[in-house]
């Protein structure tokens, strides 16, 4: 074998062997990204998590969230905390955990000014204040949404407790007392509270302040709490209802396939099957 | 003694400080530094932001505030212009945990299941691009979820005690499975500093006619490839993936060795 | 770096974290096993803490209280509770429940004023007890020793703690916490009524067309009675009115057709008003065949001072006597010019305080002085002196009280007026209390199903113990006082004690028992299910005098509170349903319960300490001649007496008080107490060393049931009539009168209690003996001094507006009102225990206006120092919480002792009841 030869074979070997290297490599990389990825979208996918005030939409949040822990720093109560790879969610965000420590709806709303990313948006927080100016209002908060379950919740059972009604810093707003007659005793009415959708901020003071062992009131992330109604019905009775239409995007082109039709009509054989 | 490790000691003064300084911003209202690498907030003034950090944010889709952006610029021009990975060895608190590894197996004579040798230094740039591609494809910072250096911060800061966990696990693939596995193989923030760490103004210097071809150098650098020119020819370290640790200045006793500024 | 405020609040809240860790759940509670009930002993009981007297049944399993339910039997309840009566179960196993005598002791373990607390057996406690008391009584006399005793003892601990203080000690300072409580209540029954007590029950709720709450937070403070209310309103909204009198808004509001905030202390012009429209614009509304038959018109004195102390006492601060100089003389305020014009006083003139030791005295007028009175009261003015919120306007103030003066005279209307503490603690309480008997006899709404003026109480034994029972200083059994002669007769023939023995003198109430201590002239002071040194106001100058002087505290208690903290031995009590007992509620009704579990540790049962206490003092010790201060010729030497009652001078008081013939006739086992224990009667499983540091056996005979039918001879056909012991162990409990076995719903009215039918005066008899002859005079006095006899009939007061001793001003420019919340109960020595209702409450805020808050620049959540002449506290402020003061109000809890707010409160009282003012005194508020 000649020199050139020799030199031509490791010149195949070495091109051969960077193939293989380059292929490997990028095995790993899909190895790597599979894995890693497949973790990413797990946490991403947990839902359950109570985000500081004026956290923008969790699908955003997670994205905004640089996780510096400056809300965390600001909050005065210890109330927010930055999850660590154990808690299952997006690691170093904020949130928050209701029956530990709920947000305590400082009225400077200390936690959303210090985030540099948006991620909790003072705008979201605006509303008009008595001089006219637009000012941060912790109330317009929507951190979650209270839920009470009637079975566990001792009010429902006659029981004169109203712990989270008292307790809720939107006292009488975001949480009412319904009035009903006891009938079993005749002469004792059952004081039982209702949460406000539209009203409740999340903050999860009500859940905290519960008395009975497992909670009987509960904030959960709006996500979960809430439901949504398709836009192809409009209540006819409310005017602002319509207000839900705008911005959407309907599909309003017809199909011309007639398919659909001539194969149910065509599939006729069990019908005639005894 | 401390003639050897003026260096070392002067690292380590400055990791700690920064890290006391985000502990103190957290925990008894100092106002220096607030937050953490991911993002600090200094003075109350303006921010500083992990680069890294800020450019997985951005293919998430979600575009960066302009704070974060400038906080991100002033971050990587100055670590540029400085010293590229001066971060990694300077800063970075994760560095002290690996060069603890690095300190145990050699004190211990521990081998590691993979030499550093043939596992390749070109990893950490593709973990770099993964998590920009992740991000992207995920909606999430994907780096960020898994980054050791800070979630050991948060840890110290915070105090949640199961962030010690990942470090400890670093610790140990540092100890057991890859000689300076994790920031001389994996850590792309580390990679984001090299890659940009080209024309840096602080170098070390070596000065061949000095060099008694001890090796103590070469014994000590955690990115040994950097120093293919001592004891043959006087000149700058230039390759961007040295990390300006000056534990070769420290070791050398030949004054063959020091820093120079451009 | 300086400490900001957000610094401050979380290193606070670490604090009040840290605090939560150390109440744990109960261990045993929660490792509970869910086992069937079957397996479980139900027993009725009645619930721990207030004064509406829920039947709750208790389940007990190896020998622990695993559970409570509401009694669906219980009239009250119905089965239903608040949060607190559903955590009954939980209260009696705190972490630091109090297990054994703990003594401030030397390194050698003898007694230090200045030691440390170190256990120490019963013997060691009571033989230092023996000494302290046997020290005071030779240094000071009787007057020397005192007890703080309680709206919250069982009946039969009550009675065991008068007697040995009464019979055996010879010594009338033993007070209750019912004096904080119930005393302008009881002084208002007895001057109108002649008896104490309310006319009606609860019943009325479910009758009335109206209800009216005066200074009472029905929605917190009685939540079961307020479910009731809400059911009536609930069956007829339309017809059903609720109008809720108050300072500040809080949960009562809620239901209410109409809230009228009006100015502290401005009560007193509000009923004159209504008394005014009925007598000048409503003339026909008034029920004249009532009022004459059975009514006469009465006034008192005014220059009564606000029983304070007189500013020349050493201990004052210049701070506190700007507001004590008040008690000597004032200068009347532009309002009291008005008010108090009928006795010839303008603006500016200075009140001399003339009456301060006379305040209750009283004389009959005519109506035509009554009527001639109440003009200065019309809506111009009273809407001027009582409009209460300053953002409201002065029109729909004036359309309120027209509103209200309206449901009132309605003639077909029933309307029940329902207070609590707002009207009782005030420095014109009795007054207050009395006005509104004016406003319901006048119109002939009282003592009638579904109308009266009715008293709620706050404890759940301050009628059936502190009143009835009478463990007040100047009271006996039944509503007989010491000072009247054939009353102690009646009790010494009942007692079995030489005639002579009860000191005719009347003792220190809680006020002057706490301001005697720091005189030196009480040095051994015994709080019996109290905690005094957290409840009273101006606690200051009370837990230093206790601390620093030279006198012995003991402090019985279940759990620690300021007070065993402050005391020299502290003794570990059995709680409710470790011992026998029994609790009389708001609506007179008598609910006794037996023992359920054993107690824990080597807490033993409060009579087991009276009796036990009561074996170290021999006649000879106690019964000799005693000096007593006041008295002009000294308690006589009865020892010599005693021969002919079958005992000798070296028997000892508990031979005599508790061990006679009479009681050793009751005899243990008896089928009642059968397949339940008694720790008093034969011991327990425990075998605690007792006094004698023997294992503890038993007394042996039937102790309890001992007490209470010998109690109850005291009111037999006097109207104060009981059901035997056995009768009340199988009943719900019974509302006394009780007749022929026969409960009583309306007293005083014919047609419901026998002793007004007896009486034979038609519809109605105002049967009470008490106060019942008085002089005639007019508006500035009686004419002479000839007493007329009133036999039932029942007074119409007329008394007028005056203000409060301490009104904001400058320096201090807001109210402070202080209460409780629902959450927790009194001191929150057991409530704050239970971790849920620690979770639910864990601290007493300052509830304040928005814009009061802004004007200091405070924000929500801040800790604010809420600071008065007397002292100062911290507290974290909340704007938007359940209680909304209007600007210039702020309201603050005593629960909490972290808060400790009676450092706070000025110690003024009624004059005539002796009750403190806790929802009126002056303070600032600024930032931390």
């Amino acid at each position: 074998m000649s020199e050139e030869d020799k030199t031509e074979n490791s010149n195949a070997t070495s091109r051969k062997d960077a193939l293989k290297t380059m292929f490997m490599g990028a095995g790993y990389l899909a190895l790597g990204g599979m894995v890693w990825g497949g973790y990413v979208n797990d946490v991403k996918a947990e839902e359950f998590v109570l985000r500081p005030p004026g956290a923008i939409k969790e699908s955003e949040f997670v994205k905004a969230c640089i996780k510096c822990g400056l809300c965390v720093e600001a909050c005065p109560y210890d109330t927010l905390k930055l999850s660590t790879p154990k808690d299952n969610k997006v690691t170093g965000t904020p949130y928050f955990e209701a029956r530990e420590t709920p947000c305590y709806m400082c009225t400077d709303i200390p936690c959303v000014p210090v985030c540099p990313t948006e991620a909790l948006n003072q705008k979201s927080l605006f509303a008009l204040a008595d001089d006219n100016t637009k000012k941060m209002d912790v109330n317009k908060s929507k951190m979650g949404l209270a839920v009470v379950n009637k079975e566990s919740c001792i009010a429902f059972w006659g029981v004169q407790c109203d712990a989270c009604y008292r307790a809720c810093p939107l006292l009488d707003e975001a949480i009412t007392i319904e009035y009903d007659k006891n009938e079993r005793t005749g002469k004792h009415a059952f004081l039982k509270p209702v949460v406000n959708a539209e009203i409740c901020t999340g903050c999860g003071i009500c859940e905290h302040a519960c008395v009975t062992e497992i909670p009987a009131i509960k904030v959960l992330p709006l996500s979960i709490a809430t439901g949504k109604v398709g836009e192809h019905y409009i209540k006819g009775w409310d005017k602002n209802d319509e207000k839900r239409l705008e911005g959407i995007v309907v599909d309003t082109e017809t199909d011309d396939d007639n398919s659909g039709a001539i194969d149910y009509l065509n599939d006729s054989d069990d019908l005639f099957n005894d | 003694m401390i003639k050897n490790n003026k260096y070392l000691i002067l690292r380590r003064f400055v990791q700690l400080t920064t890290l006391f300084l985000f502990f103190a911003g957290a925990n008894f209202g100092l106002g220096i530094l607030k937050g953490n690498l991911s993002t600090a907030n200094v003075f109350g003034k303006f921010h500083l932001s992990d680069p890294y950090a800020v450019l997985q944010m951005a293919f998430t889709g979600y575009f960066p505030t302009i704070e974060i952006i400038i906080g991100a610029v002033i971050v990587l021009v100055f670590y540029s212009l400085l010293g590229g990975r001066i971060f990694c060895s300077w800063v970075c608190p994760l560095n002290i945990i690996t060069d603890f590894a690095s300190y145990l197996r050699k004190k211990f004579k521990i081998k590691t299941l993979l030499k550093s040798g043939i596992v390749s230094r070109k990893i950490r740039y593709y973990v770099l691009v993964l998590g920009l591609i992740l991000s992207f494809i995920t909606g999430v910072a994907a780096f960020e979820l898994v980054n050791p250096i800070s979630i050991l911060f948060r840890g110290v800061i915070f105090g949640t005690t199961f962030s010690f966990t990942a470090v400890f696990i670093i610790f140990l693939f540092d100890l057991l499975i890859i000689e300076h596995g994790w920031c001389g193989h994996v850590c792309p923030v580390g990679a984001v500093y090299s890659a940009t760490g080209k024309f840096r103004l602080l170098k070390i210097y070596h000065t061949s006619e000095n060099c008694t071809l001890c090796m103590k150098c070469k014994h000590v650098c955690p990115e040994v490839q950097v120093l293919g020119i001592i004891g043959k020819k006087t000149g700058k370290i230039n390759s961007s993936e040295c990390t300006d640790c000056a534990r070769c200045i420290d070791v050398c006793d030949d004054d063959a060795l020091k820093f120079k500024l451009k | 770096m300086s400490l900001s405020r957000r610094d401050f609040i979380k290193s606070s809240a670490v604090a009040t974290v840290a605090a939560a860790v150390g109440m744990s759940l109960p261990k045993s509670l929660k490792a509970a096993p869910k086992k069937a009930e079957g397996e479980w002993r139900w027993d009725k009981s009645v619930c721990r803490f207030c004064g509406t007297g829920c039947g709750i049944m208790v389940a007990t399993k190896n020998d622990r209280i695993v559970a409570v339910k509401g009694d669906p039997a219980a009239p009250v309840n119905r089965g239903l509770n608040c949060i607190k009566g559903y955590f009954n179960a939980k209260i009696m196993y705190g972490e630091d429940r109090l297990k054994t005598p703990l003594m401030r002791v030397d390194a050698m373990g003898n007694f230090s004023k200045n030691g440390k607390f170190k256990p120490v057996s019963w013997k060691k406690a009571f033989d230092e007890m023996e000494k302290q008391i046997k020290r005071s009584l030779k240094e000071l006399g009787p007057t020397g020793i005192g007890i703080f005793g309680s709206g919250q003892y069982t009946v039969q601990e009550g009675y065991a703690a008068i007697k040995l203080m009464k019979a055996g000690f010879r010594s009338n300072n033993i007070d209750p916490n019912a004096r904080h409580c119930m005393a302008s209540a009881v002084a208002g029954f007895i001057q109108t009524f002649g008896i104490d007590e309310p006319s009606g029950c609860y019943d009325d709720i479910e009758l009335t067309d109206t209800v009216i709450t005066w200074g009472s937070n029905m929605a917190e403070m009685h939540p079961i009675l307020w479910s009731r209310v809400t059911d009536r309103k609930l069956n007829n909204p339309d017809k059903v009115k609720i109008i809720n009198l108050t300072t500040f808004t809080n949960r009562t509001s809620d239901l209410a057709d109409t809230e009228i905030v009006f100015r502290p202390q401005t009560d007193l012009a509000i009923w004159n008003y209504l008394a005014r429209e009925i007598v000048y614009n409503y003339p026909e509304a008034i029920d004249w065949d009532f009022v004459k038959k059975h009514t006469v018109f009465a006034t008192g004195v005014v220059d009564t001072g606000y029983g304070m102390r007189t500013p020349e006492h050493p201990n004052f601060t210049d701070k506190e006597r700007e507001t004590v100089k008040q008690e000597v003389s004032k200068k009347l305020s532009k309002a009291e010019g008005v008010s108090l014009a009928y006795l010839g006083y303008k603006e500016g003139d200075t009140l001399e305080m003339k009456n301060r030791a006379s305040a209750g005295k009283h004389w009959q007028i005519s109506f035509e002085d009554f009527k001639k009175a109440l003009a200065p009261y019309t809506l111009d003015y009273v809407a001027e002196v009582a409009k209460g919120n300053p953002d409201e306007s002065i029109e729909e103030f004036k359309n309120k009280l027209k509103e209200l003066a309206k449901l009132y005279v309605e003639k077909q209307r029933k309307v029940v007026s329902f207070w609590t503490m707002g009207m009782n603690q005030h420095t014109r309480g009795t007054w207050v209390n009395e006005q509104a008997y004016m406003v319901h006899f006048l119109l002939g709404k009282q003592a009638k199903p579904g109308s009266g003026a009715f008293s709620l109480t706050g404890q759940p034994s301050a009628c059936g113990t502190a009143r009835e029972v009478g463990t007040f200083a100047h009271r006996l059994p039944a509503d007989m006082v010491v000072k009247n002669p054939k009353h102690r007769a009646t009790a010494e023939k009942i007692w079995m004690l030489p005639e002579g023995t009860i000191n005719p003198k009347v003792g220190s109430h809680v006020m002057k028992i706490h301001r005697d201590v720091e005189d030196g002239k009480i040095k051994f002071i015994w709080v019996q299910v109290n905690n005094p040194y957290q409840n009273t106001a101006s606690a200051s100058h009370w837990i230093k005098s206790a601390r620093k002087q030279d006198n012995f505290i003991v402090v019985s208690d279940g759990y620690p509170g300021i007070s065993a903290k402050v005391a020299d031995l502290v003794l570990p009590s059995a709680m409710i349903y470790e011992k026998w007992g029994a609790y009389g509620n708001a609506e007179r009704r008598t609910q006794h319960w037996k023992q359920q579990v054993t107690p824990v540790g080597d807490a033993m049962p409060d009579i087991w300490q009276i009796v036990e206490l009561s074996k170290r003092f021999k006649i000879r010790e106690v019964w000799g001649e005693q000096n007593i201060p006041g008295l002009d010729a000294p308690l006589p030497d009865v020892t010599n007496k005693v021969a002919d009652l079958g005992y000798n001078p070296n028997s000892t008081l508990y031979d005599v008080l508790f061990a006679n013939k009479r009681a050793k006739s009751f005899s243990w086992p008896d089928p009642i107490g059968s397949g339940f224990q008694n720790t008093e009667v034969e011991g327990d499983k425990r075998t605690v060393l007792g006094a004698d540091n023997k294992e503890w056996k038993g007394y042996g005979f039937f102790i309890q049931k001992y007490l209470w039918e010998e109690y109850r001879m005291f009111g037999e056909g006097h109207g104060h009539d009981y059901a035997d012991f056995d009768t009340y162990h199988k009943v719900r409990g019974l509302k006394w009168p009780v007749v022929d076995g026969k409960e009583t719903q309306w007293r005083f009215n014919s047609k419901y209690d026998p002793y007004a039918k007896k009486a034979g005066t038609g519809d109605f008899a105002f049967y009470g003996k008490a106060l019942k002859a008085i002089p005639e005079g007019d508006l500035k006095g009686p004419k002479s001094k000839d007493k007329i006899p009133l036999p039932n009939k029942a007074k119409i007061f007329f008394r007028p507006f005056m203000d409060a001793p301490e009104i904001p001003d400058k320096t201090y420019p807001f109210w402070l009102s202080t209460g409780r919340v629902l959450e927790h109960w009194h001191s929150g020595t057991m409530t704050m225990r239970v971790p849920e209702l620690y979770r639910a409450v864990p601290e007493a805020l300052c509830y304040m206006h928005p814009k009061d808050a802004e004007s200091k620049g405070i924000k929500q959540g801040d800790l604010v120092w809420v600071e008065s002449r007397r002292g100062k506290v911290k507290a974290h402020v909340d704007t938007r919480g359940r209680n909304r003061p209007p600007r210039g109000l702020v309201y603050v809890p005593w629960f909490d002792e972290k808060v400790f707010i009676n450092k706070v409160c000025l110690d003024a009282t009624c004059p005539i009841s002796k009750q403190t003012d806790f929802k009126k005194s002056a303070v600032n508020v600024y930032k931390v």
